[in-house]
């Protein structure tokens, strides 16, 4: 019973992974580190609901199945099929933006993953950006979980052009190519002040991005 | 398959390893001299030759609907490309979201039915009327005019342009019956030969640029010389063809000047966007627009040679 569970939902994973590759390329570029089966947090620009696959599918299949992408309770737990997807496709790290009574606290859910040897994918403006900037201001949930596990290495990742695949509100998504950079690590160091390390961290994606013309 | 197809695909096959065999000669010599960006074009474009012959001897194993899947394929891998680079607001959606997902299968739809009247028409006159409205209606008028303009040359090229070329295979000429595609094969040959000897020619005779600020390898010598070399080929494989061996050869130099009325048109689009080749844009990605632009461009004009000339 358990395998063909498990089958049924590689498959899916994998068609994803596949459709992703399709319309987009999702051509991953080691620039500052290397695939590292070691628990980590991948931080990225979040500019649609798309690019947590994307980055999720350019992974090696081997950190791929290591590896959990934070999503939003309050889109992921909305329908019977994207609850379905998250959990049990995606294995995501589902959290509660709002806080409300009885759930758990988003940094406990992320410090257990980790501590499960898991890897995270984080995205720490939040929210989708819509705006003209290349990044919003970075919530504090990432410092959080770095604090509390401060030997884990935080991987910048720029992901280019995702924001025209599937603009917010859009339900079509139209095939471009797209690039996903992985910058050098970044670690905590001992002691570290809140503004400083999130400062750092929007410095290290923000040297990923290409020049705008 | 035909027998004579068989036979093309088998020398096309020789002839590559035999291509591939001198170009690791030539990159195992330059390691220790010093570096030639002849070579490494060489050697990508052979690599680029081997796909595209393994996709067309499968495609066309597979008959007509194989050939036509293929280029409906090759199509949507153009458009991602060009799209990728175009400047486009989030308004187009719509009418990007029509261009891949409406006008790509129902051309390619139109071409399996032998609809020519309606495929001939279907971009030019409905695609070009109906999509810049779409991007109209979003009431977003940030540079409109460009926008509208170059959704609709990436749809008319990559597209409408490319499926030409497995149109080919729905001409009827006289006494030769189901010989489409030896007709595909026969331009592709002439136009990547005559691509790549535009360049070996343009390195051993080039003086005088024709666009210096584009290239400055790209000279006349090279192109004539290009041109010409295509037009004996063209000859030489008339037997693949309707034509004459006189017709073959003027047939061949009007695909190969179309074809480099592309890479040079193309080139200007490239260099416009500030990018080196279309396969750069993002590292490794794409390239499929660097190999197939003089295809592209020279496909619709042999198809209307044909048709005037010989179809029935």
């Amino acid at each position: 019973m358990d395998s063909v569970r498990l089958s049924k939902e590689t498959l899916v994973a994998d068609a994803i992974c596949g459709l992703a590759r399709l319309l987009t390329g999702a051509r991953a570029l080691w620039r500052g580190t290397a695939p590292s089966a070691v628990p980590r947090i991948y931080y990225a620009n979040h500019t649609s609901h798309f690019d947590f696959v994307l980055i999720w599918a350019a992974l090696p299949e081997e950190l791929r199945v290591r590896t959990r992408p934070v999503a939003g309770a309050d889109y992921w737990n909305a329908t019977p099929l994207r609850r379905w997807l998250v959990h049990e496709v995606l294995r995501g790290v589902v959290i509660e933006r709002v806080k409300s009574e009885g759930s758990g606290s988003p940094v406990e859910q992320m410090v257990a993953a980790l501590d499960h040897g898991d890897s995270l994918i984080l995205f720490p403006e939040g929210t989708r950006n819509m705006t003209d900037d290349l990044l919003l201001p970075f919530r504090s949930g990432i410092y959080n979980v770095v604090a509390a596990r401060p030997d884990v290495e935080c991987v910048p990742v720029w992901s280019e052009n995702l924001n025209r695949v599937m603009p917010k509100g859009e339900v079509v998504p139209i095939p471009l190519l797209c690039a996903l950079s992985f910058g050098e690590p970044v670690r905590m160091t001992p002691g570290e002040d809140k503004d400083v390390f999130l400062a750092r961290l929007r410095d290290a994606l923000l040297a990923l991005a290409p020049p705008r013309n | 398959m035909r027998h004579d197809l068989v036979t093309l695909f088998a020398g096309v096959f020789a002839l590559l390893l035999a291509a591939s065999l001198a170009g690791s000669v030539l990159s195992r010599r330059r390691a220790s001299g010093e570096p030639s960006e002849l070579v490494d074009t060489l050697n990508a474009r052979i690599k680029a030759w081997w796909w595209m012959t393994l996709a067309l001897a499968i495609a066309s194993a597979l008959g007509t609907g194989g050939v036509i899947v293929l280029f409906a394929f090759i199509s949507f891998l153009c458009l991602r490309e060009y799209v990728s680079i175009a400047y486009t607001r989030r308004t187009d959606h719509w009418a990007l979201a029509l261009a891949f997902f409406f006008f790509l299968p129902l051309q390619y739809v139109l071409v399996g039915w032998r609809w020519f009247e309606v495929y001939v028409v279907l971009i030019p006159v409905y695609g070009f009327l109906t999509l810049p409205a779409f991007a109209a209606l979003s009431s977003d008028t940030t540079r409109y005019f460009e926008r509208a303009a170059k959704v609709l040359a990436a749809l008319v090229t990559c597209v409408y342009c490319v499926s030409y070329v497995p149109a080919l295979m729905t001409l009827r000429i006289a006494g030769f019956e189901d010989g489409g595609l030896l007709l595909i094969a026969w331009l592709v040959l002439v136009v990547q030969v005559s691509d790549l000897l535009q360049h070996v020619w343009g390195r051993l005779f080039g003086r005088h640029p024709v666009a210096p600020a584009l290239s400055p390898t790209r000279t006349l010598e090279g192109v004539t010389g290009g041109v010409m070399s295509a037009g004996v080929l063209g000859a030489v494989l008339s037997w693949l063809t309707p034509f004459s061996v006189a017709q073959a050869a003027g047939v061949a130099v009007v695909c190969a000047i179309m074809g480099s009325f592309g890479s040079v048109a193309w080139l200007a689009v490239k260099r416009d966007r500030g990018i080196r080749d279309w396969g750069t844009i993002l590292e490794r990605h794409g390239g499929m627009l660097d190999r197939l632009d003089s295809v592209i461009f020279a496909a619709p004009v042999y198809f209307h040679v044909l048709y005037l000339g010989w179809h029935k």
